[in-house]
């Protein structure tokens, strides 16, 4: 018996069985020599696998056990009966009986006084003494209701009794599941079992062929992979980046993020008194506090002249320009810095020659923190510098860019933006909000900006910008960007983060 | 961008017309405001409008309404008439007041009616440009008074506040000391932000009238005597500045508002302001300025074509009244509310937003380019790609972090670390003390954050750090970093290094010939297993097994080894 295997055994004991009316689980494991009944079950489940091999029905039931307190009852007799057993003839001081007591005392104490089996007394020295009561019949009845449940006779005690027990903590009630086992159409003593894995072997020796495999289970998950993933937010930066050079527009290089505030604003004809140079919305710096060198003289006077006085047609701000204002370094909060250095470059090439260009980088903003607000996002922007363009050419390629983000329905705001006139907000229609959300800003560079530069005076410039945080949230329905952006980050959400596939559109 | 609550039913009343929600919010989004939010309250439904923050002639429903009234054909544009009495009200500016607060601009307005909606209006209207244009009252403050309480002419000078003694607006107590005042109104939510304005100064600003009651204590509070009520009939406003172009518009968008509620609408008193070392201001400027148009450049500007007849009549319901003139020109009169318009590209934006944003016709830009991507971009990119594909995970961290982060829990010295850093100034939390010289706390970080996710973690970031640079006009400079790390229940010290070793294989960077690696002591590292990493006789980083405080600094209960390299010299 010891070299077969527990199925084998099992298909042995039903061989045996006379008549075909099955065996429970239960008695199974008991005639294999008391073997552990969970590993019965298994063998057995393991042979219902095979095609009508054997049959099985399914039982739930409770089953009723001795709790490691019960036990002890068992081997030395209830609480009570011991605190009976316990008290001499002369009885006890009460004191004495409880001292060092864990509770169960206590317990046998209440249950033997309510038995009638030994009573309190007070004694004229104001002391309790605990005697036993005389001419009374000790039997231990909890005793002998465990030892009928240990011997599975627990039905005739009624459930009054159980429960009592219960509340007690002797005894405990599980569910076991059992399995009644019976011959099927197919049974036989000797089944061939069937192979779990196709294996080299079987392939070298051609034994597959003969061979039965056990049935996959085609309704469970495959195993996780193990491997690399990129980050969700820069997926969305390669798929930007690619769309826009399929759309003809170069990258501008934006390493650069402390920037001076004369290329961050005063460039940007921003002008020094605007709340966005406010320390409660711009980082400024501390080390290096200035920047070393502005770009040549005269540039940087005609940025004067136009923020101060006005030029080109423009009355300008008519208000005071510091220099030392315009010296101050700080943490871009716009990669329009970049661009604007980029103008001013193209700007010193003869002849003008059209351009269009992008950027996607960090910029930075002092900003109250929140569920979509951080002191450090992306923004993604755009320019073509050209003659002749119109906002009619911004409208269209605000199209064509969003569209191919999965953005068809657009609408276009009026706005105001110090460094673009005429100035619009872009909004999306979003399906899933049922409601228009800005998504984006744009316009054509304001004279004041790009004349100081040295631009052709008919050179116009349609430019744009948004964060790519944002329609990235949008896009994989993320609430909260700081599971998104930095270092609480949600590796489970980085390793199961799709494709980016901006054309598209998720449908909820 | 300022948000102006209005009274919908007062709005639509002035409008002339009443809307649906629907309809009044697209109304909105044509003109270039926006419907922010409905709201309702015991007086009826209230709209919250969102303003361009160049638009103070919007920032009241008198405003909005009117330009909304124009916008859609119900009324012309308002015009406003400057008169001169035989006697002009005058202030005379003492040379006191020129090292603190050295401008005023005033104005009167004669035969007015102040309905409780109109006062509660100018409250708001004051509120919104003192938060606005006046920067907190630092660049202008605003006075309003019942000038029939008050005796011309008036003085504006600078006093020691010991003896400026008056009752301040709805104080029932005459104050003897302007500095108490200060101290009294440090707990005052609405006052105490404007305090630090005057309040350590020697002399505090004040204008009084002839018979010595003060007016005002600008930028702070006005006195209670000349408080404007529902009976108020004559009105004297003034405005305190330290820039005068923007006192001018305060006033002109004050006067333009309140002037709608004088006997004869948009009637102005003319006033004067007299200073020692400067010449006498006459105010409110009100000045109708001119502006040449030249209609090819607003049709190629805007891509669209339309006559110069069209363009004057689109240029009218954005209230610029404006006529033909010979040869494809247009002459734009821009009133005194539009003093956003400094350049003829804003009346481009006028007339397309009269043309309508939806009606413009879309046009992709005939301009032919060929595009690149920015080199080191696409090197760090075509690695990320790679590193990912070895079996690691990107992170996204913050270039900005703690001098802590850089420092003590580096277990780098901060004496001789400090110095090297960029440090911002006025960081809201400690956060954002420094910008990072190195990705490794971003990525430790990452690892704490993430203490359920089964190990090993392999983490990866190329982004930039910045460093100080004499060389650059800034000071400083950007370098783009790589770092990777393992953790685990052993350092994996060859996992990291196997991934510097793939790197460069696919860099086709030889090892010994090329690169090698160094020995080396570093307090992030755990002594001896640290080593430099070399690239062509430089030093471009290091990598090892971090020093366990170092992990236990960042809250990481299992080894770990690290890399971080430059990248640049691979380009």
């Amino acid at each position: 018996m010891a070299s077969l295997s527990l199925s084998d055994q099992i298909l042995l004991l039903l061989t045996k069985k006379d008549d075909d009316g099955g065996i429970s689980s239960l008695d199974l494991a008991a005639e294999l020599g008391e073997e552990d009944h969970q590993k019965v079950v298994g063998a057995i489940k393991s042979l219902a696998t095979l095609d009508d091999v054997i049959r099985t029905e399914q039982y739930v039931r409770n089953v009723l056990s001795l709790t490691e307190e019960g036990k002890i009852v068992v081997s030395q007799g209830s609480h009570e009966f011991r605190v009976w057993q316990n008290i001499p003839d002369s009885g006890i001081e009460l004191d004495t009986l409880l001292l060092g007591d864990g509770g169960s005392t206590r317990v046998g104490l209440n249950k033997a006084v309510a038995s009638g089996w030994v009573r309190i007394v007070k004694k004229d020295d104001g002391k309790s003494w605990v005697e036993r009561c005389l001419n009374v019949e000790v039997v231990d009845v909890v005793k002998s209701q465990l030892l009928q449940i240990i011997n599975g006779d627990s039905a005739p005690l009624g459930d009054d009794v159980i429960t009592d027990l219960k509340r007690r903590r002797l005894v405990v009630s599980n569910s076991v599941t059992t399995f009644t086992v019976s011959r099927g159409a197919n049974f036989s003593q000797n089944v061939e079992r069937p192979e779990a894995e196709l294996t080299a072997e079987m392939m070298a020796n051609e034994e597959y062929a003969k061979k039965n495999f056990k049935p996959y289970n085609f309704n469970a998950m495959g195993t996780t992979l193990q491997g690399g993933h990129l980050h969700p937010l820069l997926k969305v930066k390669a798929e930007f980046l690619s769309i826009l050079t399929e759309l003809g527009f170069s990258e501008m290089p934006t390493n650069r993020f402390v920037e001076s505030s004369f290329w961050n604003f005063d460039a940007l004809f921003v002008p020094q008194k605007h709340p966005a140079r406010d320390v409660q919305d711009t980082f400024f710096l501390a080390r290096p506090e200035n920047c070393t060198r502005l770009p040549d003289e005269e540039y940087v006077a005609r940025v004067e002249k136009v923020h101060t006085v006005g030029d080109y047609g423009s009355d300008g701000y008519q208000t005071p320009w510091r220099r030392e204002e315009t010296q101050r370094n700080i943490m871009r909060t716009h990669t329009t810095a970049i661009t604007g250095r980029v103008l001013y470059d193209l700007a010193q090439q003869k002849p003008f020659k059209p351009v269009k260009k992008f950027s996607i980088d960090r910029v930075f903003r002092n900003e109250t923190l929140d569920a979509t607000h951080l002191a450090e996002f992306h923004q993604v922007e755009g320019f073509v510098a050209d003659r002749g363009l119109s906002l009619g050419h911004l409208i269209g390629i605000m199209k064509e860019f969003f569209g191919r983000l999965g953005i068809d329905q657009l609408r276009f705001k009026p706005a105001y933006n110090p460094y673009t006139e005429p100035s619009l907000e872009v909004f999306a229609y979003h399906k899933g909000f049922k409601k228009w959300v800005e998504v984006g800003n744009s316009g054509l560079f304001r004279p004041e900006m790009l004349r100081p530069m040295g631009l052709p005076e008919d050179v116009r410039i349609i430019a744009w910008g948004l964060s790519l945080e944002r329609p990235t949230m949008i896009r994989y329905g993320i609430n909260n960007i700081r599971s998104l952006v930095g270092h609480k980050v949600d590796l489970r959400l980085v390793y199961s983060n799709p494709l980016c596939r901006l054309d598209k559109v998720r449908e909820s | 961008m300022p948000t102006v609550s209005v009274n919908r039913d007062l709005l639509f009343s002035k409008i002339g017309k009443a809307y649906s929600d629907d309809e009044f919010d697209k109304l909105c989004f044509q003109f270039g405001i926006e419907l922010d939010e409905v709201a309702e309250d015991d007086d009826g439904v209230e709209y919250k409008i969102d303003i361009p923050a160049n638009r103070y002639d919007l920032l009241c429903v008198e405003g909005i309404a009117t330009a909304l009234a124009v916008f859609t054909g119900k009324i012309e544009p308002p015009r406003y008439t400057k008169l001169t009495p035989k006697v002009k009200i005058t202030t005379v500016v003492s040379p006191s007041t020129q090292s603190i607060r050295p401008y005023l601009v005033t104005a009167v307005l004669r035969n007015v009616t102040i309905t409780p909606a109109a006062y509660k209006s100018l409250i708001d209207l004051q509120e919104k440009l003192h938060h606005n244009i006046c920067r907190k009252r630092t660049l202008v403050a605003i006075g309003v008074h019942d000038l029939d309480k008050l005796t011309p002419p008036f003085t504006y000078s600078c006093e020691p506040p010991e003896q400026i003694k008056f009752v301040p607006l709805n104080l029932d107590k005459e104050w003897t000391n302007a500095r108490d005042l200060m101290e009294f109104y440090g707990s005052d939510t609405h006052l105490k932000p404007y305090l630090h304005i005057i309040k350590d100064l020697p002399a505090y600003p004040v204008i009084r009238d002839s018979s010595g009651i003060v007016l005002s204590l600008p930028p702070i509070i006005n006195g209670d005597h000349s408080k404007v009520s529902t009976s108020t009939r004559n009105i004297f406003i003034e405005s305190t500045a330290t820039d005068l172009s923007k006192a001018h518009v305060v006033l002109d968008t004050l006067v333009a508002m309140l002037s709608q509620y004088c006997e004869n609408k948009g009637e102005v008193e003319i006033t004067e302001v007299v200073y020692e070392n400067r010449p006498v201001d006459i105010c409110p400027k009100l000045f109708t300025r001119n502006m040449a148009l030249d209609v090819d450049t607003v049709n190629e500007t805007v891509g669209i074509s339309i006559s110069a007849g069209e363009m004057v009549s689109t240029l009218n319901r954005m209230g610029l009244s404006s006529q033909v003139k010979n040869s494809g020109q247009i002459s734009v009169q821009i009133p005194p509310t539009r003093h956003d318009i400094i350049h003829t590209c804003d009346i481009i934006e006028d007339v397309a937003i009269g043309f309508g944003y939806e009606n413009i016709v879309p046009q992709l830009p005939p301009t032919s380019t060929i595009a690149a991507q920015n080199s080191l971009n696409k090197l760090s990119f075509q690695l990320a790609n790679c590193v990912a594909q070895a079996g690691f995970t990107e992170g996204l961290t913050f270039s900005l972090c703690s001098m802590e982060d850089e420092c003590e829990k580096l277990l780098q010295p901060q004496a001789t670390k400090e110095p090297s850093l960029v440090i911002i100034s006025n960081p809201k939390s400690q956060d954002f003390q420094v910008a990072r010289s190195s990705l490794l706390p971003g990525l430790l970080k990452t690892v704490q954050a993430n203490k359920g996710v089964p190990l090993p973690l392999k983490l990866f970031e190329f982004s930039d750090v910045v460093h100080l640079d004499s060389e650059s006009d800034t000071g400083a400079k950007n370098c783009r970093h790589f770092c990777a790390i393992y953790t685990n229940k052993t350092p994996g010290f060859e996992v990291i290094h196997g991934l510097l070793d793939r790197i460069m294989q696919l860099l086709e960077v030889k090892f010994e010939d090329e690169y090698s690696l160094r020995a080396a002591e570093d307090p992030t590292y755990f002594h001896g297993r640290c080593a430099e990493v070399i690239y062509r006789n430089e030093v471009i980083g290091k990598m090892g097994v971090l020093h366990p405080k170092v992990l236990s600094n960042f809250g990481c209960a299992m080894p770990c080894s690290a890399i971080e390299i430059e990248i640049e010299p691979f380009l």
